[in-house]
């Protein structure tokens, strides 16, 4: 076990755990933030992605110990009242079915439209093509980032 | 007035304020929204509602609070079954609160998500519901004041009396709720549906896009415990097990042997999911240990088998096949599959003394008490069972295999105890959609009729593999309908549209085969049998005839089905679950290669009441059939799935879906449910349009594992 500070959605957060505990773990188990989903455990889902500096990484795969003083950006940090742009194209397309999925699809999205605000459909295939969405929501979350690249 | 939703609320603020430093914040997204205008908590609401009835109460000021009794997994009933409540009560949808309903008999009696049957099972009873507190609520302000009640109206939660507004329902809901309701009440005209066939958003959408807790994976509870469970490969039992290194793991504060399992205990994830990689169990056989080509073997024998079980016979099968001018012979198999959804399996359980506590996503929460009940030999009214949102569910979520096991480690550890699956658990946990192979006879004429048609179907744990009344049945004069299953040690379960999620694939298909060699279109072809049971039916016929015409010819003009030679189709028409679908796959070739493009939908569920959803429902649909049609497998060695996560269960993806092009006909009929009849046409349709283009007959699933289609190089893309 050892003592982690971590940046959290702009605040400091104290942790003890062993070093190679996942971010996704330290999130949903000990800072009580379970927007961040478990689905694979394996980085093939994207259910768990947060932002590493505004990057997209997944959790479930990132030992609390590699993170050290980067800034980390979960769902429940991403906008104060639920309404980034991204956010806002997810309300507006209604993209969710059972919606597990979806705070991750959020995430990878939003982390894509700051580094490429105008991007086209075949980039935001390429880059969501990292998420699964078992209902097939697919149609939709292409249709709400399109929306979102708009938005800003 | 219990409801879950409070309860996890206030759990889920004990765990923010006990571990976070309180930093979570319970927002009021109304508030957010419109934040001058003063919302009231739903606590506040809650406080001083008046019952109408099961599904409906009203708060003075105005507040409207439905209750959704079915489990939420994606099919978005919370949205659509309290717009119909809404519909008749012609409330104000803005003061519309909708919650969870937990399990309760008394209240109501389908709390199940499966068989795509909420809706036509409750359309009536909800709009009853709706229209009942509508007239309680004119009754009393037509005495309030002195008119009759034929002369008010009713529009956006407010009464009116000659066209001038005299209350709104919150002034008249302390009288109305002292009424005796009637038993009959005057439904609305659908014509004048105002919010039934509109595109409410999600009333869950912003909970979801910001993160909250909804999920049973998300509950948690003041006090209690983590576990994660090793269950046994599928025809073995534990013969030992050394727990010394997993109880060496930081964290794990016990190990549990019970039933043939093992549960680590802890009080969070990681140390468990380490811990349960450390267990070394030894495992002997406990029945028959079976892998993959077993059930190759096992199908060939049960196709030869003399004791198939007969499911439908008509006329003189032997004669018309003697007779046959060409006789079309083909089989088609699947393999099992997983649900896998998105959040795998949990459930929270807490049983006290001759008492018990449930909470987390299941499909059927009365079979998850009643399961309980049995394991703990106590009364069903000892138990309660809350329901979270559930992740998916797929047919997965309608067992209690996950239920139980909590409750027995509660029972074990006298403690609240939370029950993890790892994705690893879920896809090699069993209940698995049955592997199948269907052998399919055709009798044609001199003319390409099809006079005799037979089908046998083959199954492992499959049940019935046929759908025996199902169409073509009642179209054919000659027809033979058998089914023969094989025991296995590997579980199975309803699998999103059970049976007939291949069965029309492999159906369909054939039907293409047959029109094919009967050389005629194979639109025709269908139009052709249909007429048959029309104006001569066979035997018992158990679709509507004239609902499946419909849609096929619907989809025929929409898909400009064999009007442009550069476009090669498939067409696949299918009725599941009381609703209709027809699709047309297309594919296009560039630069020589196939390339598949659109699948156009049309879709018949009676009247829609929610065309977002009703939407995506088809879409979705569409996409988990070709998914699992074209790329997911699931194979075994020595009673143990090779394929345990999603880097070798291979789901498909965003990049491999083309364009789906959604139409629904307005049949008039009642609405029926669309959680399965979009998925079961798909396979069939894509694998025709592959014919068309390339020759190639597919007849096993997935596509791209089998070597007549891995050199076709079939590209998806949208246009």
């Amino acid at each position: 076990m050892a003592n982690f500070k971590l940046r959290i959605n702009g605040q400091e957060h104290q942790v003890d755990v062993d070093d190679d505990t996942p971010l996704l773990w330290v999130l949903r188990d000990h800072l009580g933030l379970v927007g961040t989903k478990y689905s694979c455990g394996i980085a093939q889902c994207g259910a768990c992605m947060v932002h590493l500096n505004d990057e997209a990484v997944y959790s479930c795969t990132l030992p609390v110990s590699s993170v050290g003083s980067d800034k980390i950006t979960t769902i429940e940090g991403l906008s104060e009242n639920g309404d980034h742009p991204v956010q806002k194209a997810w309300a507006d397309v209604d993209v969710a079915q059972c919606g597990y999925c979806q705070t991750g699809q959020i995430m990878t999205a939003s982390a894509f439209l700051k580094k490429n605000p105008n991007p086209s459909l075949e980039e935001i295939e390429n880059v969501m093509n990292r998420n699964l969405c078992r209902c097939g929501t697919y149609h939709k979350i292409r249709e709400a980032v399109a929306m979102a690249a708009k938005l800003k | 007035m219990a409801n879950l939703t409070k309860t996890n609320r206030r759990d889920f603020l004990k765990i923010a304020g006990t571990t976070a430093g309180g930093l979570f914040i319970g927002f009021n997204w109304a508030s957010c929204d419109s934040p001058k205008i003063q919302v009231l908590s739903d606590e506040e609401v809650l406080s001083q509602v008046h019952d109408f009835n099961a599904y409906l109460s009203i708060s003075p000021t105005g507040d409207v609070v439905i209750y959704s009794p079915n489990p939420e997994l994606g099919q978005n009933i919370i949205t659509s079954f309290p717009m119909i409540v809404a519909e008749e009560l012609d409330a104000d949808w803005s003061k519309v609160r909708v919650f969870q309903a937990a399990l309760d008999n008394e209240k109501y009696d389908r709390q199940v998500t499966g068989g795509s049957g909420a809706m036509p099972h409750s359309w009536d009873r909800l709009r009853k519901a709706g229209a009942t507190a509508r007239h309680l609520l004119v009754a009393a302000a037509a005495e309030k004041l002195g008119v009759p009640a034929s002369e008010l109206t009713t529009e956006n939660g407010q009464i009116f009396h000659n066209g001038t507004k005299k209350f709104s329902y919150g002034e008249m809901v302390t009288d109305a709720s002292k009424l005796t309701a009637p038993d009959e009440v005057t439904l609305k005209d659908p014509k004048d549906f105002k919010i039934i066939g509109t595109p409410i958003k999600n009333v869950k959408g912003k909970e979801l896009y910001t993160g909250q807790p909804l999920f049973g994976l998300d509950f948690y509870r003041e006090g209690m415990v983590n576990a994660m469970v090793t269950r046994p490969p599928f025809g073995m039992k534990i013969k030992s097990v050394d727990d010394s290194a997993a109880r060496s793991v930081a964290g794990v504060s016990d190990v549990i042997v019970f039933k043939n399992n093992v549960a680590v205990i802890g009080e969070t994830t990681w140390p468990l999911m380490k811990a349960k990689n450390k267990l070394r169990i030894e495992y002997e056989p406990d029945g028959t240990i079976e892998s993959s080509f077993d059930h190759d073997r096992i199908f060939k024998e049960l196709l030869e088998s003399k004791n198939a079980k007969v499911m439908r016979k008509d006329g003189d099968v032997e004669s018309a096949f003697k007779n046959a001018a060409q006789v079309v012979t083909s089989e088609y198999q699947c393999p099992f599959l997983s649900h896998s959804p998105m959040e795998p399996q949990n459930f929270f359980a807490h049983v006290k003394g001759d008492k018990a506590e449930l909470v987390g996503p299941t499909q059927t929460p009365d079979r998850a008490r009643m399961e309980t009940a049995k394991l703990l030999d106590i009364p069903v009214e000892n138990i309660t069972v809350e329901l979270t949102r559930l992740g998916g569910g797929f047919g997965r979520r309608l067992a209690a295999d996950f239920v139980v096991e909590a409750v027995e480690l509660s029972k074990i550890l006298d403690k609240p105890v939370k029950v993890t699956w790892s994705r690893e658990d879920d896809i090699t946990g069993g209940a698995y959609r049955p592997a199948v192979r269907y052998r399919f006879q055709a009798a044609l004429d001199d003319q390409g009729n099809m006079i005799g048609y037979k089908l046998r179907g083959v199954g492992i744990n499959a049940g019935n593999s046929t759908r025996e009344n199902n169409f073509p049945s009642g179209s054919v004069e000659n027809l033979l309908i058998e089914n023969v299953e094989h025991k296995s040690t590997i579980t199975t379960n309803a699998w999103r549209a059970p049976i007939t999620n291949f069965l029309a694939y492999a159906e369909q298909s054939f039907l293409d085969e047959v029109a094919l060699a009967g050389k005629k279109d194979p639109v025709k072809l269908r139009l052709d049998l249909l007429d048959r049971a029309k104006n001569n039916p066979v035997g018992e016929i158990h679709y509507d005839i004239d609902r499946m015409r419909g849609v096929i010819q619907t989809a025929a003009d929409k898909s400009n089905w064999g009007k442009n030679k550069e476009v090669m189709q498939g067409f696949s028409v299918y009725f599941s679950h009381r609703s209709y679908v027809a699709q047309v796959a297309n594919i296009e070739m560039e630069n020589g290669q196939p390339v598949l493009k659109k699948i156009t939908a049309v879709t018949d569920c009676g009247t829609v009441v929610h065309p977002t959803g009703a939407n995506q429902q088809v879409r979705g649909g569409i996409v988990d059939g070709m998914g699992h049609a074209m790329f997911t497998n699931m194979t075994f060695e020595n009673g143990l799935p090779r394929q345990r996560n999603f880097d070798t269960y291979r789901l498909i993806r965003m990049k491999e879906v083309p364009e789906v092009d959604v139409h629904f006909v307005d049949s008039g009929f009642s609405p029926t449910g669309l959680g399965e009849p979009a998925l079961p046409p798909t396979g069939g349709a894509i694998a025709n349009a592959i014919f068309a283009a390339t020759g190639r007959r597919i007849r096993t699933q997935p596509f791209i594992e089998q070597k007549e289609f891995s050199d076709i190089k079939l590209q998806i893309k949208r246009t």
